[in-house]
């Protein structure tokens, strides 16, 4: 048995990068370190649904094994001939493959998109409207004395969030947990919110009402009520010096309030109070609970490609962005999109009815290793090799911390990166003879 | 009314065919381009269909005739073209009337001249607008008279109506020029807002002026829920809105102090609204 | 491939060269004594020719420069470029998307550009970044003014320990030279304060500005390292400020360049030095101490800066000054990004728009001229606009513009400018003019000098690397004093450019936008034996206070596509 140690988990926006994993045999066969969740993604491979082969669906619903090359022929096929196709997903691949993504997305005049459309894109519209102050994790384990966890629940989400960076000891908080005040703002009695000092247990979907309070007791002003979404204005006056006196201070926020009700405008509220926060000679920072491991690393990835973060459309040849217009979302719910690839992404389980009666409608792709709702839908299947299992690459934390993930064992498949590279080969060569065939015809009529 | 409407304006009449399922972009098609061009040039300059480029006779029966003067040119959308969008975006003068439905964007960055839909708008109409008018007979989506992606800029200018009722986060931004709803609208009107009017004879569901640190807004009907952050100012009579007179009794507020140096005022009408007054 | 580039006016101070008409030999990406007969010609004549330029100091990539992207769709959209052919496409007017930046500076005629902020522990994403900007050669700086384990050697005085350490982290991070943002300011910032001057300690660490400036200098020296330690000082953008300037400068006044590569003679690089060169005590009685800055660089060899020219545009700035940030986002109220990197920096990024109506940057403006023509030596002096913050770097032909023409600068000065520009500086009556040499000068030889890199870049000597850049501007028949316009418009789109020998402008377009340019990184070898002790010391920390794991913090080799190490032993 070989022991291979400090490999980042491909699991949560977490992304511990201290588990070790036991191999034999070019199998995991066990792992230290890593929690429940992260453990059986490791352990992953057993699971008799892992598809061992490329399939396409037959005319009768069938799927049916086939080659590589005869599965990414028939995707690419779909693909050239959509006038608005969708590429989505990308948060639980490499940025290497989110980079060939995006090329291919310019390629074909398409969409593309991650999960943020459906978790943490509000926070991103918040984020153009009113910045993103931030610090990474080890700046809250060193310094934090006040640390708010506002509509996340990480004992269950992110495991090992807590024992990482809020009860263990900094260089500035030598006792951990003690030596800090936890703040919960939450509607349900949650598993983190036991162990707050202070819980504001906010009416569901209030969450813009009560930041509104906030901000204004913030400057000295009256709250204009005596209770604020279900919340007392005098605790709301306590919590507010609370946080005015805190030396350094951090809120981490979840999909609790980032999709529901004022969703953006929460988040909008939410960072202009811990921007605030910075003028009464404390330090404040945030950083959003991320939920996949590499759910950041598309955004960046996304970014620095084509200024946006997610919801880019190529249609005009050059990067446009306004979501709302431009998510998968939109474009399946408006019956915009002919055509679906998706890759690290369940949109099957996650996506709203009215946008999988589309994807009914329309082909859909799926680079995926297991069967999920999506490949439930999908017309043709590609398994890949994983990453941070079977595949190297890089990912970022929800911090913005960029780690390489390791390959523990070896597979038989293509990684992500390799089967998008032969796509994006494929769809150049197609488009290459297209436009000589053009040429010939330009050349071959008559003059004019 | 703007200059020349009636009998002296040349006319272009697009009757749509069938409206795809893949939208069409028609940022291209405005008084301002059209003027000078004869019915077959107009025939055949380039609109948007998803990612290809396409001419505007493959989707629009191209009739009328064009003049030289774009002031004088009114484009006529002869029917229901609710999967076309950019209708009007960027147009400095002329007219341009939609006889039915119309998709987002409807006189996005408009300088000038006067946009009429029969029917509803999408989301986005009069984004970052600058002046001219823009008329909607039917309903309004999200983000009316709003800013672009990030932009803290939002409507400078011109005069939005809408017969109907209005989405989400309308005058997002707004710094100026005035909008008026007829109808209801949902959360968040005025978010944001740093000057200019806006004015709802509707109900508005709840956050009304949220973060607003200047410009007014009137709410005729009920406020469903109202911000913590606002200062209760009292009962005005008959107030005055850049110039013109309102009449009856408003509560007056004066917010959101939740930003900084907040100056923003919320009138409203005092018949429904006594629910919200501390 | 071999070519030769015909007849051109060659503008060449590392080679004393100034104007002379001469051919250009290149063969297998290096500038050579001769070619054949089969050498393809490139007819140069009534043109100018020089090496490609060199930016000493921008900000193009890693995890600040694409939170300002992230933050400002309204920058994007407003300035995008479709895909053409193997050209990628991509959006930003002040920070454009990794592939237009490559090819903006492309087109401009140079072929390296320095990222002058890297934090150690986001190594990675810069390096992500900078292999997706195509064409240049580049490399990084990382940040290394508010390092705890810095401040620890440095206030125990253990100068060579804090040497072992910065070698092992250059090798750990593939980072080219040591950056110092504030010292000790962007470590107060962790608690929300800054540090004012060069004698206001750390809290908590208590080691001062000019101590960690003092130690970086003499650790820098003792490594060899190619470049010089490039320095942010302290109080950034406040009145008063330039006697905490030449305080700094002072510092490394006795302390001897020491390069193990390269023919840098400065011990210490100032950088955006227009931003620390403010008189007065508050922004009413603001007014320009640039010449106190010139005279000091008059008078002493051991120190170059480069400007930080404001270019009067809606920008967004971005620096590791994170305080500075902060005080900036409260005065325009728009919008702010942060990010504090544990044990290491921080940084922060907000929009700004410079106004030629506003006092102050109108003198800014005045100052960063100012600083440029009252510097007597162009080889103490480099153009920049610490790219986005100034300005963006597209904004460097008309810089060259401005500073050619004495015309164009008063036209400014009395018709757009605030009457500060003239009041509060000197600038309206100074008359000198660049010439092309100059222009040479402050945008490729310096910088390639004090960067190091002088054996193969900033020249077109025999042996230097085959960038070139020709410009369509015949000085034999055209005047840059009167033709300003001219001047700027081919300075923007160089009619030819080479890269590595290959051309990659051709008569005005970008022909080659796949082509990858080399990551300079210094492979250091210190004192080994030292080192170890260090590393061991080093790992206990990082298990107690980072939250990554060390094995996890050294960055392999694929993260450059050309990896071109620095040998230093
Ligand atoms: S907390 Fe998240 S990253 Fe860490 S081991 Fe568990 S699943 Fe993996
Ligand atoms: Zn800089």
């Amino acid at each position: 048995m070989e022991l291979i140690k400090n490999v980042p988990c491909p699991f949560c926006g977490t992304l511990c990068d201290d588990i070790i994993c036991k191999v034999e045999n070019n199998e995991i066969v066990g792992t230290m370190n890593a929690c429940r969740i992260g453990h059986s993604k490791f352990m992953h491979h057993k699971d008799a649904t892992l598809y061992k082969k490329p399939m396409i669906r037959k005319a009768n619903g069938e799927l049916v094994e086939v080659e590589i090359d005869e599965a990414i022929e028939k995707a690419v096929e779909i693909l050239v001939n959509a006038k608005r196709p969708i590429l989505y997903g990308w948060s639980s691949v490499s940025c290497e493959a989110d980079e060939v993504g995006v090329e291919l997305a310019e390629e074909l005049k398409a969409l593309i998109d991650n999960t943020a459309t459906v978790c943490h894109g509000p926070s991103l519209l918040a984020v153009h409207d009113t910045g993103y102050p931030v610090c990474t994790l080890g700046e809250v384990k060193n310094r934090a004395d006040v640390i708010i966890y506002w509509a996340c629940n990480p004992m269950h989400a992110h495991p090992r969030h807590m024992s990482r960076h809020y009860f263990s000891r900094g260089y500035f908080r030598e006792r951990g947990r003690p030596d800090r005040t936890l703040i919960v703002v939450d509607p349900r009695e949650s598993d983190t919110a036991k162990l707050a000092d202070i819980h504001l247990q906010v009416e569901p979907g209030k969450d813009y009402e009560l930041l509104d309070a906030i901000r204004a007791a913030m400057k000295g002003h009256k709250i204009l009520y005596e209770n604020v979404a279900g919340v007392p204005r005098d605790l709301i006056y306590q919590a507010v010096e609370l946080l005015k006196s805190a030396q350094f201070g951090n809120l981490f926020f979840g999909m609790g309030i980032t999709q529901t009700s004022a969703k953006n405008r929460n988040i909008d509220a939410g960072i202009c109070a811990i921007e605030e926060l910075n003028e009464y000679g404390g330090k404040f920072t945030l950083i959003p609970m991320r939920g996949h491991y590499n759910v950041n690393g598309f955004n960046h990835v996304c970014t620095w490609t084509t200024g946006y973060p997610f919801c880019v459309d190529f249609a005009t040849g050059y990067p446009r962005y306004n979501p709302g217009e431009t998510g998968t979302n939109d474009l399946l719910q408006n019956k915009e999109a002919d055509a679906m690839f998706v890759i690290g992404a369940d949109p099957g389980a996650h996506f709203p009815q009215r946008a999988l009666q589309r994807m009914v409608e329309i082909p859909v792709i799926a680079i995926e290793p297991h069967r999920t709702p999506t490949t439930e839908l999908a017309d043709i299947i590609i398994p890949p090799a994983q990453i941070g299992i079977s595949s190297e690459g890089t990912a970022y934390r929800m911090d913005g911390v960029c780690f390489t993930m390791k390959k523990i064992i070896d597979s038989d498949l293509l990684s992500d990166k390799e089967i998008l590279k032969r796509m994006l080969e494929r769809v150049k060569e197609i488009h290459a003879s297209e436009s000589k065939m053009e040429s010939v015809k330009e050349v071959t009529s008559p003059a004019k | 009314m703007i200059k020349g409407t009636g009998d002296m304006m040349s006319k272009i009449i697009l009757t749509p065919k069938e409206q795809p399922q893949v939208p069409l972009e028609v940022d291209t098609i405005l008084p301002d381009t059209l003027a000078g061009k004869t019915i077959d040039e107009i025939k055949s300059m380039n609109i948007l269909y998803g990612n290809t480029e396409v001419e505007l006779q493959e989707f629009f029966d191209v009739e009328g005739e064009s003049g030289e003067d774009p002031s004088e040119l009114q484009i006529e959308f002869n029917g229901d073209v609710y999967n076309t969008k950019r209708i009007g975006q960027g147009m400095t003068t002329g007219e341009i009337v939609v006889k039915g439905n119309a998709s987002m964007y409807v006189g996005a960055k408009m300088k000038g001249g006067k946009i009429t839909v029969e029917g509803d708008v999408a989301g986005w109409a009069g984004q970052n607008m600058q002046g001219g008018e823009i008329v909607v007979m039917g309903n309004a989506g999200d983000y009316l008279g709003s800013a672009y992606r990030g932009d803290w800029r939002g409507m400078s200018g011109g005069k939005i109506t809408v017969h109907g009722n209005a989405g989400r986060e309308i005058a997002e931004y707004m710094l100026g020029g005035k909008i008026h709803i007829i109808g209801n609208v949902k959360m968040l009107p005025g978010i944001h807002m740093n000057g200019g009017i806006l004015i709802i004879d509707g109900n508005v569901i709840s956050r009304t002026g949220g973060e607003m640190k200047g410009g007014t807004i009137i709410v005729n009907g009920r406020i469903g829920e109202f911000l913590p952050g606002f200062e209760y100012l009292g009962v005005r009579k008959d107030i005055d809105v850049d110039g013109e007179v309102m009449q009856g009794l408003f509560y007056k507020f004066r917010g959101d102090f939740a930003t900084k140096g907040a100056d923003g005022v919320v009138y409203t009408a005092t018949a429904k609204n006594a629910h919200i007054v501390p | 491939m071999e070519y030769i580039i015909k007849n051109g006016m060659v503008y060449d101070p590392l080679n004393n060269i100034d104007g002379e008409k001469m051919d250009i030999c290149i063969r297998d990406g290096k500038i050579v004594e001769s070619v054949g007969e089969s050498a393809e010609v490139v007819d140069a004549s009534g043109k100018i020719v020089m090496a490609g330029g060199v930016e000493p100091h921008t900000h193009i990539a890693g995890p600040k420069v694409n939170v300002g992207r992230m933050m400002r769709p309204e920058d994007s959209e407003k300035d995008v470029e479709a895909k053409s052919g193997d050209r990628r496409s991509g959006s930003g007017f002040s920070v454009p998307s990794t592939f237009m930046t490559g090819y903006r500076y492309t087109e401009m005629g140079y072929t390296t550009a320095m990222e002058a902020a890297m934090p150690p522990l986001i190594a990675r994403h810069v390096h992500e970044e900078l292999v997706d900007t195509p064409i240049l050669d580049k490399g990084a700086y990382p940040l290394l003014g508010n390092n705890w384990f810095v401040m620890e050697y440095l206030k125990n005085g253990e100068v060579e320990e804090c040497a072992a350490y910065i070698a092992w982290l250059m090798r750990a991070t593939k980072g080219y030279a040591i950056k110092v943002v504030n010292p000790c300011g962007t470590e107060a910032w962790g608690w929300g304060g800054n540090v004012h001057g060069i004698n206001d300690p750390a809290p908590k660490f208590g080691i001062t500005g000019a101590e960690m400036i003092k130690g970086l200098v003499e650790a820098n020296e003792m490594i060899g390292l190619p470049h010089s330690v490039h320095l942010h000082c302290n109080d950034l953008g406040h009145p008063g400020n330039y006697e905490t300037t030449l305080a700094s400068f002072d510092i490394a006044k006795n302390i001897k360049a020491s390069p193990k590569y390269g023919e840098r003679d400065i011990s210490l690089y100032g950088t955006h030095v227009q931003f620390h060169s403010y008189g007065g005590t508050s922004w009413r009685d603001f007014e320009s101490e640039a010449p106190a800055i010139a005279d000091y660089l008059n008078k002493n060899d051991h120190i170059a800066i480069d400007v930080g020219q404001i270019t009067l545009d809606e920008t967004t700035t971005m620096t590791a000054d994170g305080p500075m940030e902060f005080d900036l986002y409260t005065l325009t109220g728009f919008k702010w990004a942060n990010c504090d990197v544990e044990l290491e920096t921080g940084s922060g990024v907000v929009p700004f728009i410079y106004s030629s109506k506003n006092p102050v940057h109108s003198t800014q403006w005045a100052i960063g001229m100012e600083l440029f023509l009252l510097t007597k030596d162009p080889g103490k002096i480099m153009m920049t606009t610490d790219h986005p913050n100034a300005g963006p770097f597209t904004r460097y032909p008309r810089i060259i513009a401005w500073l050619m023409s004495s015309k164009y600068r008063n036209d400014l000065i009395e018709n757009e400018l605030h009457a500060w520009a003239q009041k509060r500086s000197s600038i309206a009556t100074i008359d000198r003019e660049y010439s092309l040499y100059d222009i040479a000068q402050v945008t490729r030889a310096t910088a390639a000098r004090v960067l190091g890199l002088s054996e193969t870049k900033g020249h077109l000597g025999v042996g230097a690397d085959a960038d070139v850049a020709i410009y369509s501007f015949n000085p034999e028949t055209q005047d840059a004093s009167s033709d300003y316009m001219t001047i700027e418009a081919v300075f923007r789109m160089a009619d030819h450019v080479f890269k590595d020998g290959e051309i990659v402008v051709k008569n005005g377009e970008l022909v080659k936008p796949r082509i990858d340019g080399r990551t300079y990184w210094v492979n250091c070898h210190f004192n080994e034996e030292l080192e170890k002790n260090v590393i061991s010391d080093v790992k206990k920390k990082f298990k107690q206070y980072y939250t990554v794991n060390f094995e996890n913090y050294e960055i392999g080799d694929g993260y450059m596509r050309r990896s071109a190490p620095i040998e230093i032993k």
